[in-house]
């Protein structure tokens, strides 16, 4: 295989973006990004998911009828998906319980089941575990600026760090940015800078 | 002076022109020229259209309409300053002093905010300077109450000039009406700092005129419960009666209180030819119809007291006459054909009146009625000509 390993973890980090040039995984960026600590735990989540889900398909994937594929793909992802919704339980309860059903939700994430399609049913274990960190990457990079505006903006901390001034909290949470449509305000203008940047156009 | 200003700009142009020092600031020297002077410049290809009138003097033109309401607003924020905290002695000059101290900065900022977007976007993509901003940076001031925090202006101003307009390519590209998006991020940002009893700055700890409550006639219907007098009694003796407002000088956005600023701003758009009488006129009679049919409902269940309302009162009430003479016909976002022009402006009034009597939530309804409305014009454009072409075609294949 020719693909270098520099290549699989550089590239969803921006040019090839799961969510900004991909558009994946879009319904949990929305979800829990009020919050910095949210959406750090959704990142290493969604990327220790990603990364092992990656590894163990890979492993398997000379084993694995293609015609029932996925029913195995989703029975690993689950199982691994349950394994972090109960570490998050175990340790950090306060924090699943503001995540609600998003960790369990990582299931549907389309950007898990992608690169099990895309990436490591044709390549390696090895290969196939960077490549999977790599998109984890890539996802946690967009969920934390998300995170990072929206929680300073609404909320004016980051990371429950106070840093506007109290007149700023006077008028109370700025109401749009602590809803859904900030997170696609923040989202929508994240792709328009970075697609300027690297000047991917979509035309038809 | 034109001489004057002719050398002036010949003096400066080598420095802009390609090869010039400053040509990555060519767009601002464009705007300079095209302000001062009229440039010799014409459209490269064909057609030419010869016409007094360009996309600079339209734009002026709004401005110019919108400096009575401006004027008047200013005088009557500095009234109700000075009425609501009793200052003695007020005269004139010192309500129009108080007023250009609460609203000046508000349109200030407004303006030099917007004109950095503006201007950013248009060295960036080098673009000639628009003067769309003129009015937006002047239309966004007069939605809001005297006492919104410049900061929040500055923050809705970049969100309309950036997301309401940028993003869609600049000015005549906008499917949403600027200011009123801007209007429409601080109603969800801040709704604390431009709903409720805003309207008139009070002094902290200081005397308060007596009976003094600062409700608009809609927060009072809001407010209000049915009662055995109707609600035209229970207005009148809050101080709104026609005449008052019609003259308006009562609490409210800077800009919406008085009919007469506003109908001297539709004359000049209606004699320049700028707004649409098609919309002005059947927004009224959207207006006209809905009121009348829910006055018919009046004190029925899940109806505020608002529906009692003749159609005159609510025509002349909140913000729906500035809405539908200076938003609603805003040539870039409304409706381009002409029979969707009279479905436009039917449904703005139609729908105003319905969300104001039945809408717990929302006392008033203008801005959002008006940009969901912008959201249906193509909708309704597109239906227009498809059953145009429809018509059309019968006469081919008959």
């Amino acid at each position: 295989m020719a693909t270098s390993i520099k290549k699989v973890i550089v590239d969803p980090l921006s040019e090839n973006n799961p969510i900004t040039v991909q558009i994946l995984g879009i319904c949990s960026s929305l979800a829990v990004t009020t919050q910095v600590d949210t959406a750090f735990a959704m990142s290493v989540g969604l990327t220790l998911v990603t990364a092992f889900s990656n590894l163990v398909i890979s492993a398997m994937r000379n084993f694995i009828p293609s015609k029932i594929r996925i029913i195995i793909e989703l029975a690993v992802v689950s199982t691994l998906v349950i394994v972090t919704d109960q570490i998050l339980r175990a340790y950090f309860f306060e924090l699943s319980r503001q995540m609600s059903v998003f960790v369990g939700l990582i299931i549907t994430n389309c950007i898990v089941m992608g690169r099990l399609e895309a990436f490591a049913l044709q390549n390696p274990p090895g290969i196939s575990f960077l490549d999977g960190i790599g998109n984890g990457l890539g996802y946690s990079a967009i969920l934390m600026t998300v995170g990072s505006i929206r929680e300073i903006l609404g909320k004016g901390s980051w990371g429950g760090i106070v840093l506007m001034p109290q007149s700023y909290m006077d008028h109370g949470l700025n109401g749009l940015m602590v809803l859904a449509p900030g997170a696609f305000l923040c989202l929508g203008l994240i792709i328009w800078i970075q697609r300027t940047l690297i000047k991917k156009y979509e035309t038809d | 002076m034109k001489k004057l200003l002719e050398r002036h700009i010949e003096w400066l142009r080598p420095f802009f022109q390609p090869g010039g020092k400053l040509q990555w600031l060519y767009p601002l020297h464009e705007a300079n020229e095209t302000f001062l002077l009229t440039p010799a410049e014409v459209t490269h290809g064909a057609p030419h259209v010869r016409d007094q009138i360009d996309l600079k003097r339209v734009m002026i033109m709004v401005v110019l309409a919108l400096i009575p309401a401006t004027l008047f607003g200013i005088y009557n924020a500095g009234y109700q300053f000075n009425l609501a905290n009793v200052v003695e002695g007020a005269d004139f000059w010192d309500h129009v002093i108080k007023g250009l101290w609460l609203c000046l900065p508000i349109i200030l900022v407004s303006y030099a905010v917007g004109g950095f977007w503006e201007v950013l976007f248009a060295l960036i993509r080098k673009h000639p300077v628009s003067e769309g901003f003129l009015v937006t940076g002047l239309l966004f001031p007069l939605t809001l109450p005297p006492t919104q925090p410049l900061w929040q202006v500055a923050m809705g101003v970049t969100f309309g000039t950036v997301i309401g307009k940028e993003i869609f390519g600049g000015t005549g590209f906008n499917v949403l009406n600027p200011a009123l998006t801007a209007r429409a991020f601080l109603y969800f940002a801040y709704p604390v700092s431009i709903s409720g009893d805003v309207w008139v700055p009070l002094v902290k700890g200081g005397p308060i005129a007596e009976g003094f409550s600062g409700a608009t006639p809609l927060g009072i219907g809001a407010a209000a419960s049915v009662g055995t007098e109707s609600f035209v009694d229970t207005l009148s003796n809050a101080g709104y009666t026609l005449k008052t407002l019609f003259f308006g000088l009562h609490p409210g956005s800077i800009g919406e209180t008085s009919m007469v600023a506003i109908l001297i701003g539709l004359v000049i758009l209606m004699i320049s030819g700028i707004a649409s009488w098609r919309i002005i006129l059947s927004g009224l009679l959207g207006l006209t119809f809905a009121s009348t049919i829910f006055q018919h409902f009046a004190g029925g269940p899940n109806l505020k007291v608002l529906a009692e309302l003749p159609f005159y009162y609510q025509a002349m009430i909140g913000s729906f006459a500035f809405g539908l003479v200076f938003m609603a016909t805003d040539p870039v976002s409304a409706t381009a054909t002409n029979p969707g022009k009279w479905v436009y402006g039917f449904l703005i009034g139609a729908l105003i009146v319905a969300i104001r009597v039945s809408n717990p939530a929302y006392p008033e309804a203008t801005m959002l009625v008006i940009l969901f409305m912008n959201i249906m014009a193509p909708l309704i454009d597109h239906i227009v000509l498809q059953a145009h072409i429809k018509r059309r075609n019968r006469h081919v294949h008959a």
